[in-house]
């Protein structure tokens, strides 16, 4: 897999990378209070460009503005593609109030996806999420299902405020839980009448499930969260070389020039948003 | 070499505008920055920088790159073409076109910025060696020598003339353009011209500023300082220093909106303002210090590290505009560098 992704939406030579593609929104999916999952296709079908499990795309709605959202769909998706989106800001308010059929604008893919087909093939896989962290993990999760030759045993710890925060629950439980060697951990903060499965937070359910460190870590969700995961799995033996995270910070370009999203000699648009914890850790603190 | 009356220069504007924008330092409201000439507009080649840099013709402050119809749930995108005309720029200062050299990096770097990279192309730049740089100048801290700026053609002013010679292909065909109103002559007066201004540059106070303590790799010796601590307290957060900089790329891009059409533009942003990092989840440097420490290791350690050149050129505007007299200098000095007393 090549290291450099360039942006492949635009047929055209002399339209800037800047710029986006229209495609239409053709489902929207209600998962929690506060996410939708979209469903987007270009205008004339297709999922507007290729990408990798981890890369991001910039959706634009018209005089409200545009912002990076991880692909939550898996590349073997050759249909549409799939963005699940929190609220939580101007724009995002925006997304939540549109209907099927409404037209946005597009463009990607940036950054650097989840190594799927290089350091990932044939280890163990152990993902660990935390509300809408699950976001770009399941776009690695399908991949890894679509080609489960290729990989080693999978573990799914996810966690959330409550049952009702859960994203993709109905995909977990009538897909992702009928796989063979295939587990899926699932936890919420507090007590909740009718749930009848773990409660307590992710990090210390992790410490409880002992997981050994023969595997590749793969963790996304708040930074409190990643901290504290990062930590246990440290404390279980994994080392840092053995664990992959995403960053998050304002973006405009995807192509690293804008200047927002620079940490050190790096821009998480275009080196990241997938990085190595021993990667991070060359970083100046300030993510 | 070529020659010619700088009481002539009116002649050379004239024939090169006839055919293209030719773009010089004019003034207008007191303050001189780029223009395009229109006949008869006067060069004054004593005004040693213009406010805002060159940057501003070839990654301008502000530029629409499409527009957006929408109707009902329709979208359409019209986007505007990059520039497709050949243009001039004169009286470009030797510290800017390394700033260009620096925004070169960032632009024309995978994926290629189709706006600035268009403008690159199509633009003849025509330099001219600085007669009397300022003491806020420290260019040659960084190796340029204002007395052979480069770019496509540079031209020195040696008594009542003023000397060309053509580094490129664009500026032979410039020069080649206007070769009528220019006379051959060898390189004696502009070497008489370029020493005499190395004597007013030797005597500079911020010419041997030190900067060993910078560049690649030092990320770690100097992120944690807690010289920054003190040094942040004056800044204002303004953003001038980063709008009269050459290298300053940082933008936004934003949408302006009336009815059912909508324009996408970007334009110059600065690190140093509080939400430029600020995200609906929050912003990663909350903190004066850490604004103002970004703006600096970048230009002194990150630039070099991913580019391999300081992104500081050392034309001095910061030192000059900076309302509480904060600046790049004081910075390298405060850190490093035994040299800097």
């Amino acid at each position: 897999m090549a290291e450099e992704h360039i942006c492949t939406c635009h047929a055209n030579d002399y339209i800037d990378p800047l710029l986006p593609q229209a495609a239409v929104v053709t489902n929207v999916r209600t998962d929690t209070p506060d996410v939708k999952t979209f469903r987007v296709v270009g205008k004339d079908g297709g999922i507007c460009f290729d990408h990798m499990p981890g890369q991001c795309a910039m959706l634009t709605l018209p005089g409200v503005g545009e912002a990076m959202f991880s692909i939550t769909s898996s590349p073997t998706n050759t249909e549409y593609k799939e963005f699940s989106i929190k609220r939580c800001g101007v724009l995002t308010d925006a997304l939540h109030a549109m209907e099927e059929g409404q037209e946005i604008g597009i463009r990607g893919p940036y950054g650097k996806p989840f190594p799927v087909e290089t350091a990932f093939k044939g280890q163990n896989l152990l993902f660990i999420a935390g509300g809408i962290g699950i976001a770009p993990l399941r776009s690695v999760i399908n991949y890894v299902r679509d080609n489960r030759q290729n990989y080693g045993h999978v573990d799914v710890l996810y966690g959330s405020r409550s049952a009702n925060d859960l994203v993709d629950y109905k995909e977990m439980c009538d897909e992702w839980m009928k796989e063979e060697d295939f587990n899926v951990y699932l936890t919420i903060d507090r007590e909740q009448e009718g749930w009848d499965g773990h409660v307590g937070f992710v990090p210390a359910y992790l410490k409880e499930l002992a997981f050994k460190p023969d595997c590749t870590a793969i963790i996304c969700g708040p930074p409190i969260m990643i901290k504290f995961v990062l930590a246990a799995l440290i404390e279980m033996g994994f080392s840092k070389t053995q664990v992959y995270t995403t960053l998050e910070l304002k973006m405009k370009c995807g192509v690293g020039k804008c200047g927002r999203c620079n940490i050190g000699s790096k821009y998480v648009c275009k080196d990241g948003p997938v990085f190595r914890c021993d990667e991070i850790e060359e970083l100046p603190n300030e993510y | 070499m070529k020659k010619l009356a700088v009481k002539d220069l009116n002649k050379f504007f004239d024939a090169i505008s006839a055919d293209q924008l030719l773009y010089m330092p004019l003034e207008k409201g007191g303050s001189v920055n780029y223009g395009i000439y229109s006949r008869g507009d006067k060069y004054d080649p004593t005004v040693l920088h213009t406010v805002k840099s060159v940057k501003d013709v070839f990654f301008p402050q502000c530029e629409s790159m499409a527009s957006f119809v929408t109707a009902g749930k329709k979208f359409e995108v019209a986007p505007i073409a990059p520039v497709d005309q050949s243009f001039t720029v004169f009286g470009v200062r030797a510290c800017d076109v390394r700033g260009m050299e620096a925004l070169d990096k960032v632009f024309l770097s995978d994926p290629v910025d189709s706006y600035y990279a268009a403008r690159r192309a199509h633009g003849t730049v025509i330099s001219v060696a600085c007669s009397a740089p300022e003491e806020t100048c420290f260019c040659t801290a960084f190796g340029i020598d204002p007395t052979n700026p480069g770019a496509d053609i540079q031209a020195v002013i040696a008594g009542e003339d003023i000397l060309f010679s053509a580094n490129t292909e664009k500026g032979i065909a410039l020069l080649d353009k206007v070769a009528d109103l220019l006379s051959d002559t060898d390189d004696s007066a502009a070497d008489d011209a370029k020493a005499s201004i190395k004597e007013i540059l030797n005597k500079l106070p911020l010419a041997d500023i030190d900067l060993s303590a910078w560049g690649e790799g030092k990320t770690e010796e100097l992120f944690d300082r807690p010289e920054w601590d003190e040094l942040c307290k004056s800044c204002l957060g303004c953003g001038t220093c980063t709008y009269v900089c050459p290298t300053c790329q940082c933008y936004d891009i934003r949408d302006y909106k009336v009815g059912d059409k909508t324009t996408r533009y970007r334009c110059w942003d600065s690190c140093m303002y509080s939400d430029f990092t600020m995200a609906a989840h929050g912003t990663n440097r909350p903190d004066k210090k850490q604004r103002f420490r970004q703006r600096f290791m970048h230009k002194l350690v990150y630039f070099p590290d991913r580019y391999g050149m300081f992104s500081c050129v050392g034309c001095g505007r910061c030192v000059a505009k900076c309302p509480v007299s904060m600046n790049i200098v004081k910075v390298i000095k405060a850190m490093g560098g035994k040299n800097n007393g």
